[in-house]
C-alpha cells in the first residue's frame, strides 16, 4: 500500500470566485449540503485571499482555544473520561441494532412515535408531511447538524412551509443565505459589524438605531423570535443524546431557543442520526462533563433539556422522533474509519486546526468542516474527494477529541485508499503526480538508487534566496504554487554519517 | 421494496457482519462522585464561584430568612433582609406578577401578600402569553452541582412545568444545601431513579458567544437567575 501525504492537484470544480470578499449575501444554499462549491485546494486559495475572513477566525479560534483549555486543564480526570467516552461510543456501534430497537420501545412506551429514514429525501418527506397534518405553514428549529445534512429547511419551503432557525447563528446564517462554516458557531465567519448589517437589512423588525454591540444584536434576535416561540404549532430539533435503556433524549444549547421550541409548541420533531445513542442514562454523566467543556469551552452550558417521550400536562403532547441513516450505515461498514460515527459534534477540532483556522469552514464545502468533516464528508457520500488532503497532520485534532477519534490515521488510509483508486480521468498534474510517485517509489525501494537520487536536490541550492526555493520550474512548480521549499543542505544525511564514521574509524586508528 | 426500519437494521447488521467489534468493557476510572460530602461548606462555596462566573446572583439565607429574601427579591413587603440586592431591582407594573409551581412551600412566599402571585398546575395551565405576561417565577430544584454551577429541575410539584422557570424574565430558584452535590456523575445518579420525568439543567442565564465568541448574558431564557441557597 502506499500512502500519500501531500496535496493533491486541484481537480473539478468551478474556477476561485474573484467576487469582493466583504459582501453581505452568503455563498447561497446549496443542492447538496455535503457537497458543494469548488474543490478545496481552489476554495482555500480564494478564502486565504480574504482578510477580513482570516481575521475573524483568527480571533474567535484563538478566543475559544484559551477558553477550552482553561476549562478542561481544571479537569483531574480528564482522560479517564475520554476513556470512558470513546469506548462508550465503540460498544453503542457495535450493538447499534439491539440498542435502536430499545430506543424504539422506550420512546414508544411513553407515547412518542418512532420513525426510519434511509436517506434524506426520506427524512423531509417524513417531517413535511407531519408539520402538513398539523395544518401549519411555519415551524421553529433548534439548531441541528443532522437537518442541515439533509437539507430540510429547503425541502420544507418547496413544500411551501417555512422553516425559522432560533439559535442566533444560525439565524444570521439564514438571514444572509449564507452556510454554516462551523458546527458550534455557524456565523463564526462574521464579525459584529457584518451581523448588524445582516439584520438591519434582512431582519424586518430590527431597531433602525442598532449598534453593532453583542448584547444588543442578542436583544434584536431576542425580540425577533419571541412572538415566533409563543404561537408555533410545531418545533423542529435534533439531539445529542438518546438513551436507549430509557427513551430519554438531549439536547444541549446556550439561547433558550432550544428551552422554547422543545417546550412551548404543541408537537415536536426530533431528527437524529442512528449513532446517536447512548447506552443507559447513567452514561450522560461522561458526556455531559466532555461535550461543553470541549466545545464552548464552558463547564457547563447554560441549558440542557431531557425528555422521554411525552408528559402529560407538561411540554408538547405530540413527540416524533425520525432516525436517519444517510450513509451513516456506510461508514459503520468501513471498519478503518467508522469511528467518526464516535463524534458528538463538540468542534474542539476545527478551533485547533491550523487548515481550518486559515481557510474557515465554507472551503470544505460541506455542512461538516474542519478534521471531522475531512474525514465524516467524504465516508458519508461515498464520493471522491480532496477533503482527506484538507491537512497538515499534525495530531491537535486527535489530542483534544473528547471522544479520542484518531483522526489523522483515518485521513491517512483514505488518502491511501485514494491514491490505490487512481483517478478515473486523470489530469495533467495527477499524471505528473502519478509519475513523481512511482519514480520516488523507484528511488526509495534500493538502498544506492536511493543514495544516488538524495544528492540531486543539492543544485537547487543555487536558486534557493533566504533558505527558501519559492519557484520552480514545472514539474516542480506544482509543489511550489502553494508552498515554499527548503533549501537542501550541502551534504545528504547518508554522506554525513559515511564521513562521520570514516572520521571515526581515523581518530580509532591514530 | 422493504419497509425503511427493516432497511436499515439490516444495513448495520450487515456492516458490522462477522467483523463486529466486540462489546467493550467501559474503563470507568474517572470520579463517580467528589471528595467532599453533598452540602459542606467545600461544595457550597464552589457552587457559589461557579454561579457567580455565570453572572447568576447567589444568595444565601437560613429557612427563616427566606420568606424575607423572596419578598425583597420581587417587590413584596420587604422582610427582614435589610438592603437592596445588587442586580435585583423589583419589577412593577404589569410584569410585578409572580408564578409559581402548585407544591412549593406556601411558607415561602409569605412575605408576598401584597404581590400577584399565580399557581401554574398541569391541570390548569398557564397560556405562554399569560406567563410572558409575568415578571418572575420562584421554584425549588431536585440537585445542583458544583463544579459545574448547574441546578436540575425534575417537574415534580414544587418546580412546576417547564414553561413556567422559561418564560418569565426572572427565576427564582431556591436550593436547599443539602441538595448540592460536588460532581456530575453525583447528579446523574441521584436522577436515574425518575429519567421519565422531564429535566432542565441550568447553568446561569441563558446566553449566547454566537457573536466573535464574545458572551453575552440574557438571550431567549430568563436574563435574570438568582439562585438562592437555603440551609
Amino acid at each position: 500500500m502506499s500512502t500519500f501525504l501531500g496535496m493533491p492537484a486541484a481537480r473539478g470544480g468551478s474556477a476561485p470566485d474573484a467576487a469582493a470578499p466583504d459582501t453581505l449575501a452568503g455563498v447561497g444554499r446549496p443542492d447538496d449540503p455535503l457537497h458543494w462549491g469548488a474543490s478545496f485546494p481552489d476554495a482555500a486559495r480564494t478564502a486565504l485571499a480574504n482578510q477580513q475572513l482570516r481575521r475573524n477566525l483568527g480571533n474567535a479560534t484563538s478566543t475559544i482555544r484559551a477558553k477550552r483549555a482553561r476549562v478542561v486543564g481544571e479537569v483531574p480526570d480528564w482522560e479517564e473520561l475520554r476513556d470512558a467516552g470513546s469506548a462508550l461510543k465503540a460498544d453503542v456501534l457495535a450493538r447499534l441494532p439491539e440498542l435502536l430497537e430499545q430506543l424504539e420501545r422506550n420512546v414508544t412506551a411513553r407515547g412518542g412515535v418512532v420513525h426510519w429514514a434511509r436517506d434524506a429525501a426520506e427524512a423531509n418527506r417524513i417531517v413535511a408531511d407531519l408539520v402538513r397534518a398539523k395544518g401549519t405553514d411555519e415551524v421553529v428549529k433548534v439548531k441541528s447538524m443532522a437537518t442541515q445534512e439533509i437539507g430540510l429547511n429547503e425541502a420544507l419551503a418547496e413544500d411551501g412551509i417555512a422553516a425559522v432557525e432560533t439559535d442566533l447563528a444560525e439565524l444570521i446564517v439564514q438571514l444572509a443565505d449564507d452556510m454554516p462554516s462551523h458546527i458550534l458557531v455557524p456565523a463564526i465567519h462574521r464579525n459584529r459589524t457584518e451581523i448588524r448589517d445582516i439584520f438591519l437589512e434582512r431582519m424586518g423588525d430590527a431597531p433602525p438605531d442598532l449598534t453593532d454591540v453583542p448584547r444588543e444584536l442578542a436583544m434584536a434576535a431576542r425580540a425577533h423570535l419571541r412572538r415566533k416561540f409563543l404561537s408555533a404549532k410545531v418545533a423542529i430539533s435534533g439531539a445529542n443524546f438518546a438513551v436507549a435503556d430509557t427513551g430519554t433524549l438531549a439536547v444541549v444549547e446556550s439561547e433558550g431557543n432550544g428551552r422554547m421550541c422543545l417546550t412551548l409548541p404543541e408537537t415536536l420533531i426530533t431528527v437524529m442520526g442512528i449513532e446517536k445513542l447512548v447506552p443507559t442514562f447513567d452514561d450522560l454523566e461522561v458526556f455531559l462533563q466532555l461535550l461543553p467543556r470541549s466545545s464552548t469551552g464552558e463547564r457547563m452550558n447554560p441549558y440542557t433539556s431531557m425528555w422521554t417521550g411525552v408528559t402529560p400536562g407538561d411540554g408538547p403532547q405530540e413527540f416524533h422522533l425520525v432516525l436517519l441513516d444517510n450513509g451513516r450505515t456506510t461508514v459503520l461498514a468501513d471498519e478503518a474509519g467508522r469511528s467518526a460515527l464516535h463524534c458528538i459534534r463538540c468542534s474542539a477540532c476545527l478551533n485547533v486546526c491550523p487548515v481550518y483556522e486559515r481557510v474557515g469552514g465554507h472551503a470544505y464545502g460541506s455542512v461538516y468542516p474542519g478534521p471531522i468533516g475531512a474525514i465524516l464528508t467524504p465516508q458519508l457520500t461515498g464520493e471522491k474527494s480532496d477533503l482527506p488532503y484538507a491537512s497538515t497532520l499534525c495530531g491537535a485534532c486527535y489530542e483534544v477529541c473528547p471522544v479520542k477519534i484518531d483522526i489523522p490515521s483515518i485521513l491517512v488510509e483514505l488518502r491511501a485508499r485514494e491514491v490505490e483508486l487512481g483517478g478515473a480521468a486523470p489530469d495533467t498534474s495527477d499524471r505528473v503526480w502519478q509519475a513523481a510517485m512511482k519514480a520516488a517509489s523507484f528511488a526509495m525501494a534500493d538502498g544506492d538508487r536511493f543514495r544516488r537520487a538524495a544528492r540531486v536536490p543539492r543544485v537547487l541550492r543555487a536558486i534557493s534566496r533566504h533558505g527558501v526555493i519559492r519557484r520552480l520550474p514545472f514539474p516542480g512548480s506544482l509543489w511550489t504554487r502553494s508552498r515554499d521549499l527548503p533549501e537542501p543542505p550541502r551534504q545528504t544525511f547518508h554522506d554525513w554519517w559515511e564521513r562521520r564514521a570514516r572520521q571515526a574509524r581515523q581518530e580509532d586508528e591514530r | 421494496m422493504s419497509d425503511a426500519r427493516s432497511e436499515i437494521l439490516s444495513r448495520v447488521r450487515d456492516a458490522l457482519g462477522a467483523a463486529a467489534p466486540t462489546p467493550a468493557r467501559i474503563p470507568r476510572a474517572y470520579r463517580p462522585a467528589g471528595e467532599h460530602a453533598a452540602g459542606s461548606d467545600e461544595v457550597l462555596d464552589l457552587l457559589v464561584d461557579r454561579l457567580e462566573d455565570y453572572r447568576a446572583h447567589v444568595h444565601r439565607v437560613t429557612a427563616a430568612g427566606l420568606p424575607g429574601l423572596l419578598a425583597d427579591l420581587l417587590g413584596g413587603t420587604p422582610g427582614r433582609v435589610s438592603g437592596r440586592v445588587p442586580g435585583a431591582a423589583p419589577a412593577r407594573g404589569a410584569r410585578s406578577a409572580v408564578v409559581v409551581p402548585p407544591g412549593l412551600d406556601p411558607a415561602w412566599l409569605a412575605g408576598l401578600a401584597d404581590v400577584d402571585v399565580r399557581a401554574d398546575t398541569r391541570d390548569a395551565p398557564l397560556a405562554a402569553t399569560e406567563l410572558d405576561e409575568v415578571g418572575a417565577v420562584v421554584t425549588a430544584a431536585r440537585v445542583a452541582v458544583a463544579e459545574t454551577g448547574t441546578i436540575v429541575l425534575d417537574g415534580e410539584p414544587d418546580q412546576g412545568r417547564r414553561a413556567i422557570s422559561l418564560v418569565p424574565d426572572v427565576h427564582v430558584c431556591v436550593v436547599r444545601t443539602s441538595q448540592v452535590v460536588q460532581t456530575v456523575p453525583e447528579a446523574v445518579r441521584l436522577l436515574d431513579a425518575h429519567p421519565e420525568r422531564p429535566l432542565t439543567w441550568i447553568s446561569g442565564p441563558s446566553a449566547t458567544s454566537d457573536i466573535e465568541l464574545d458572551r453575552v448574558e440574557g438571550v431567549h431564557g430568563p436574563r435574570t437567575l438568582h439562585v438562592v441557597l437555603v440551609r
